[in-house]
């Protein structure tokens, strides 16, 4: 399992093919109360950059993007009625979905973790 | 990810997450240099974070704008807003001058009144929503009995000078009180607190106002506010301004809230925002505010826009601001049509969001009047995908002021 972040504040926890995606607590504390989430629906694909996600807080609507190129595989279902899960934990139980990667190769232009944090230190 | 739609008071408010990420400012930079407000190093010291608005650094939020507006219903919170305009006006004949660009009855405010009111233009569109007041003889601004205080919002509040005085006689002073503070603290113990700190203001009702002092700084204290909840705004000298935010928030029943639950506090007590629910193109009776228009100046007219106004009001009008209840947890927001049943536009969406106190998606439109009966089911669009909503009597969150022989 490798924990992957991008410059838009979302990571990605691989293990094999299957990617996990979430927001940052970093994203989560910018955002501020989530209100509700809209995850991408099972069997959708994906190009790197496409909206995949919608996350609301109280005060805004934000895109999360597709990190990665892929086929979704499944959406949080627990965020539809929690969505507060993406605040209380970002990182884990709050992730958006999952997908299988259609290029592996794609990973290697992202973050590790404590580029990620050297990256947030400097925003 | 990145910032998509928002609502907000202004395209400023999308910068609480902009500049939070990127420190390059994005949308809603503009070209004037931003101000601070006497209370900026206050704020940042209590965690407020800073965004620029109406020309300002103010803070859009502290702890969290779900926390700050539960707070606010169940307690008292502090709001700085003293980016907004304070205005005097003094002169020969003054209140009927005022008359002569706000449809209220100006000359029927007794001392230490006040009256929510328009600035008009000529075709009956909205410059900008007010509160005026009419001063006595103790007042905290030096001034003559009979001068009139005004405060106007603070995005507009350099046009509205600009109308106020090419339409004003030069005879009618115009003081813009640029040194003041305002402050507005809110809540059911609101009066609790504020009575601790400045003992008599218990004695207002809603919607007057009076003198007081705070550690020989002059203090002037209204009865009302934004939230819909009892509350006071306290206009008082900019240099005083920290010490007696301190001293209120040493108060157990008062935290500092942000600019954030200000706005989802007023969209619950159905309180329009101006440049979102009032601009130009919006009359006073589409926005819902035939309050404003008081009977006597009704009939006997002479403010802006009064013919096509009245007209308005005996032909029933085209749209009208309604509140809306969304189906659903997906806040609908600001720029959201308004959809007919072959999806044609209709109407608009001006202010929306995720009511706190409601727990459900509210909003305010403007619906063609056939739509605008509570009960009606509104068909909405927001990019690409289609909510439904039922039109409700607003507030959505019942008023708490403060009246006379409550």
């Amino acid at each position: 399992m490798s924990r992957y972040f991008t410059e838009d504040h979302e990571w990605l926890d691989v293990d094999g093919d299957v990617a996990t995606v979430g927001i940052t607590d970093y994203a989560q504390s910018q955002l501020g109360d989530i209100v509700f989430v809209e995850t991408p629906e099972e069997g959708k694909t994906v190009s790197k950059g496409d909206d995949a996600a919608v996350v609301e807080s109280v005060k805004a609507a934000s895109d999360v993007y597709a990190p990665v190129a892929g086929t979704v595989i499944e959406g949080n279902a627990a965020l539809a009625d929690n969505p507060a899960l993406v605040n209380e934990d970002p990182e884990g139980e709050g992730w958006f979905f999952k997908l299988t990667l259609a290029d592996a190769g794609e990973l290697d232009g992202l973050m590790d973790e404590a580029a990620y944090e050297d990256f947030v230190s400097k925003l | 990810m990145s910032r998509d739609v928002h609502n907000g008071p202004t395209d400023e408010f999308a910068q609480a997450r902009g500049t939070a990420y990127s420190h390059d400012a994005d949308a809603g930079e503009e070209s004037i240099e931003i101000q601070q407000l006497p209370l900026d190093s206050w704020h940042r010291a209590r965690g407020g974070r800073m965004v620029p608005f109406a020309g300002y650094e103010m803070p859009v939020q502290y702890e969290g704008i779900m926390a700050e507006h539960l707070w606010t219903r169940a307690h008292a919170g502090l709001f700085d807003v003293s980016h907004m305009g304070q205005l005097l006006f003094s002169g020969p004949d003054v209140d009927a001058e005022l008359e002569t660009l706000l449809p209220g009855d100006i000359k029927g405010l007794g001392d230490g009144r006040m009256r929510y009111s328009l600035l008009l233009a000529e075709n009956g569109g909205i410059h900008d929503d007010l509160m005026v007041t009419r001063l006595g003889q103790d007042n905290a601004f030096e001034i003559e009995r009979g001068a009139f205080y005004m405060v106007v919002n603070g995005a507009t509040k350099w046009d509205d000078l600009g109308v106020l005085r090419e339409h004003l006689p030069d005879e009618i002073s115009i003081n813009h009180l640029d040194e003041q503070a305002l402050l507005a603290l809110q809540g059911p113990e609101a009066v609790t607190a504020l009575e601790r700190v400045v003992p008599g203001v218990a004695s207002l009702v809603f919607m007057t106002a009076a003198a007081f002092e705070w550690n020989g700084n002059p203090l002037w204290v209204s009865r009302s506010g934004y939230t819909g909840e009892d509350g006071f705004e306290i206009s008082l000298p900019g240099d005083a301004a920290e010490a007696f935010a301190e001293a209120l928030c040493a108060q157990p029943e008062v935290r500092p809230i942000g600019l954030g639950a200000r706005d989802s506090l007023r969209l619950e007590a159905g309180l329009p925002l101006y440049g979102h629910d009032l601009d130009l193109e919006t009359t006073p009776l589409a926005a819902d505010l035939g309050f404003a228009l008081s009977k006597r100046r009704r009939e006997e007219g002479g403010f802006p826009g009064h013919a096509r106004i009245m007209q308005e009001r005996e032909g029933g009008g085209i749209v009208k601001r309604v509140g809306l209840i969304v189906e659903g947890r997906q806040p609908v927001r600001e720029g959201a049509a308004v959809v007919d049943a072959d999806g044609t536009e209709v109407g608009k969406v001006t202010s929306g969001g995720f009511a706190p106190s409601v727990e459900k998606p509210i909003a305010m439109a403007y619906v063609p009047v056939a739509l605008a009966a509570p009960g009606t089911r509104i068909t909405l669009a927001q990019r690409g995908k289609v909510h439904h909503a039922e039109v409700v009597q607003m507030p959505f969150v019942p008023h708490r002021y403060v009246r006379k022989g409550s």
